[in-house]
């Protein structure tokens, strides 16, 4: 882009094998408007989960890159995810951030939708247009949709493999966070509202951080010396309080080609429960109860504990916490985040408490552990800015030439890498995977192998 | 004139004063960082909520806002988690307020009603101004409910309901107290 020729992401500003990345990718106005149409117009992008609107007629706005789109569940029970837009003249035909419905209505010259999507009503049909609109050519439009355990993907592009396929060797990852504590899928309910605000910063920032970066600990100092894990005792996660007992492996995970990334804990051993909400009886008896019959399920593979990762491009999703974030861009310099926070539908009142107390505190704008990492990132994203600044790329080779394929379990999947504690695998695999989906023409299929030279 | 009306004219003027004194020095406390102070003018027992608010149809008021112990809501919590907040700001590592935000809280519009006794209803309009760093700067608006539990010739907040007025968050964070 300097030398005005052709923009190069792959080898050029993103450079995996060396570990560097251009500053541009974070703060250029153009490579911006390339993202929108060649990852966001073409991924699959979390839209909600399917308890936000059970019955039928029921609807939740939703958002894919900058655009607002209607997720709803049709008279007869199928899910539909419509751009929020009126096919004459663009205006939002639904303002309501939830509800139910059979009809979407344009306020500006009153084209009417159903819930499926087809323009049932348009004034002066004869007297405007006589009789000269085909309806059936100007309804909503309306994206690919998958309900993959409840959580709805969407996407705009014919060309992108099905979700399963996107997912790739994901999938362990990702279904250990859909199973519920027990290690069954039963049932997600997504607690009423959706957490939604506005932070100063590239919409990478936070896809790249909740991809796995362990070293970024320092950002939490302060929470670290207070109390916010439920257990009620110093320390910020759930697990602070039982995994100091236990032999395991940190790991960072990360999916090639697909890009996508996780991070957790890998058991050494097959442990018994550790207490861990002692003042809570029924809390501690329902996870006691969850973990004993998870262990018997899953044998060996319940050694895993995910904490989270990023399916790329935006959606990141926190173990534990059990939420669901998507990092919607808001032009280069601006992030939109929604995040939503499910709790076991079958658990008791006071489990449901206990787990929705926590993650108000923990993530989102109130709490005290995203705070930090905002004020971060947002001051992180002006050092992406300057002019000087840009002329330096980003360092992104810790642990490069460590990954180590099929290890320490060969359960962990095919085209899985993994790193023990810090390392910027993860960042790698994520930007490689942008650089590959940057570099390819619209209509071109996106998925190529990241080329990570494992470790002997 | 009714000499009985005047009394509770009187009453309701001084008892309107008083809590604009308990807020005026609330706000002096917060906005000169003596938290540890603060804290000493909030029940033990206090309830401390901000809901999210949602686009909803005209007359569909009571699905406005996100419910009070059941959905996700900015604020949720009691004392201890806000002894927590202060303690972190005061770790001096607490970034998103290291260095500490600049801020000043303007109260007005108020009015009060004495419940009981023990009890005053207090509502008024707030408008929490934050300057951080160099340029950051942020305007929370919007209304609050408190429930002060008379203590002496001062009160304690037993309860603070704070709405404010947006949907999409426009600050980064939420690291004041409101």
């Amino acid at each position: 882009m300097r030398d005005g020729g052709e923009r190069i992401h792959g080898g050029g500003l993103v450079d995996i094998d060396r570990g560097l990345i251009s500053r541009d990718i974070f703060s250029s106005q153009a490579i911006y408007a390339d993202e929108l149409e060649r990852v966001f117009a073409r991924a699959w992008l979390f839209v909600g989960h399917e308890s936000q609107i059970p019955e039928p007629g029921d609807f939740v706005l939703g958002r894919m890159g900058e655009e607002s789109v209607i997720v709803n569940r049709d008279r007869d029970g199928r899910l539909h995810v419509f751009l929020n837009n009126c096919r004459h003249r663009g205006m939002r035909v639904c303002r309501y951030d939830h509800g139910n419905t059979r009809k979407f209505y344009c306020p500006y010259h009153a084209w009417v939708y159903s819930d499926q999507g087809a323009l049932i009503a348009v004034p002066k049909l004869e007297s405007g247009y006589h009789n000269e609109l085909d309806r059936d050519e100007w309804g909503l439009i309306e994206a690919r949709v998958s309900s993959y355990h409840g959580f709805i993907f969407a996407c705009w592009d014919e060309a992108t493999p099905d979700f399963e396929t996107y997912l790739g060797d994901h999938r362990f990852y990702f279904d250990d966070y859909c199973e519920l504590p027990d290690g069954t899928f039963g049932d997600w309910e997504a607690l009423g509202g959706i957490f939604k605000w506005r932070m100063p910063n590239n919409w990478k920032f936070g896809a790249e951080n909740f991809a796995g970066d362990y070293y970024h600990n320092p950002s939490h100092a302060s929470v670290d010396q207070v109390v916010l894990s439920p257990a009620g005792v110093k320390g910020r996660h759930t697990y602070d309080t039982v995994t100091r007992k236990r032999e395991v492996h940190k790991l960072n995970i990360c999916i090639t080609p697909e890009g996508h990334t996780a991070r957790g804990e890998l058991f050494k051993d097959d442990y018994d429960y550790m207490p861990t909400y002692q003042e809570m009886p029924v809390v501690e008896d329902w996870f006691r109860e969850c973990y004993a019959k998870r262990q018997e399920r899953l044998g060996e593979k319940s050694r895993w504990f995910g904490h989270g990762g990023t399916i790329f491009p935006n959606v990141s999703y926190s173990n534990g916490v059990q939420s669901m974030g998507t990092w919607h861009p808001a032009g280069p310099h601006e992030t939109e985040t929604w995040r939503i926070f499910l709790v076991p539908k079958a658990a008791p009142d006071e489990v449901k408490n206990v787990l929705r107390h926590y993650v108000i505190r923990y993530q989102g704008p109130s709490g005290l552990t995203e705070q930090d990492d905002m004020e971060n990132w947002g001051y992180a994203h002006e050092g992406a800015r300057g002019t000087i600044a840009r002329r330096h790329p980003f360092h992104y080779g810790m642990g490069l030439g460590h990954e180590r394929k099929g290890w320490p379990v060969d359960w962990l999947g095919g085209d899985v890498y993994a790193t023990e504690d810090v390392s910027e695998q993860n960042q790698r695999a994520f930007y490689a995977r942008w650089a590959a989906m940057m570099d390819t023409p619209p209509g071109a299929e996106t998925r190529r192998p990241a080329d990570i030279k494992a470790a002997e | 004139m009714d000499i009985g009306a005047d009394k509770a004219l009187l009453d309701r003027l001084l008892l309107k004063h008083a809590v604009e004194q308990f807020y005026a020095r609330e706000a002096d406390l917060l906005d000169s960082r003596r938290f540890q102070q603060w804290l000493d003018l909030l029940a033990d027992d206090l309830r401390y909520w901000m809901p999210l608010n949602y686009n909803r149809p005209f007359g569909a008021w009571d699905g406005e806002r996100s419910a009070e112990g059941r959905d996700l809501n900015w604020f949720d919590e009691g004392k201890f988690e806000i002894e927590q907040r202060v303690k972190q700001i005061m770790t001096g590592v607490h970034w998103a307020e290291e260095p500490v935000s600049r801020t000043t809280h303007m109260v007005s519009n108020v009015e009060a009603e004495a419940a009981d006794d023990a009890i005053v209803e207090a509502r008024c309009r707030f408008l929490l101004y934050r300057n951080r760093t160099e340029t950051e700067t942020d305007f929370y608006v919007g209304k609050r409910h408190d429930r002060l539990r008379r203590s002496g010739d001062s009160f304690l907040i037993t309860r603070r309901e704070i709405f404010l007025d947006q949907n999409v968050l426009l600050a980064k964070n939420l690291t004041t107290f409101f």
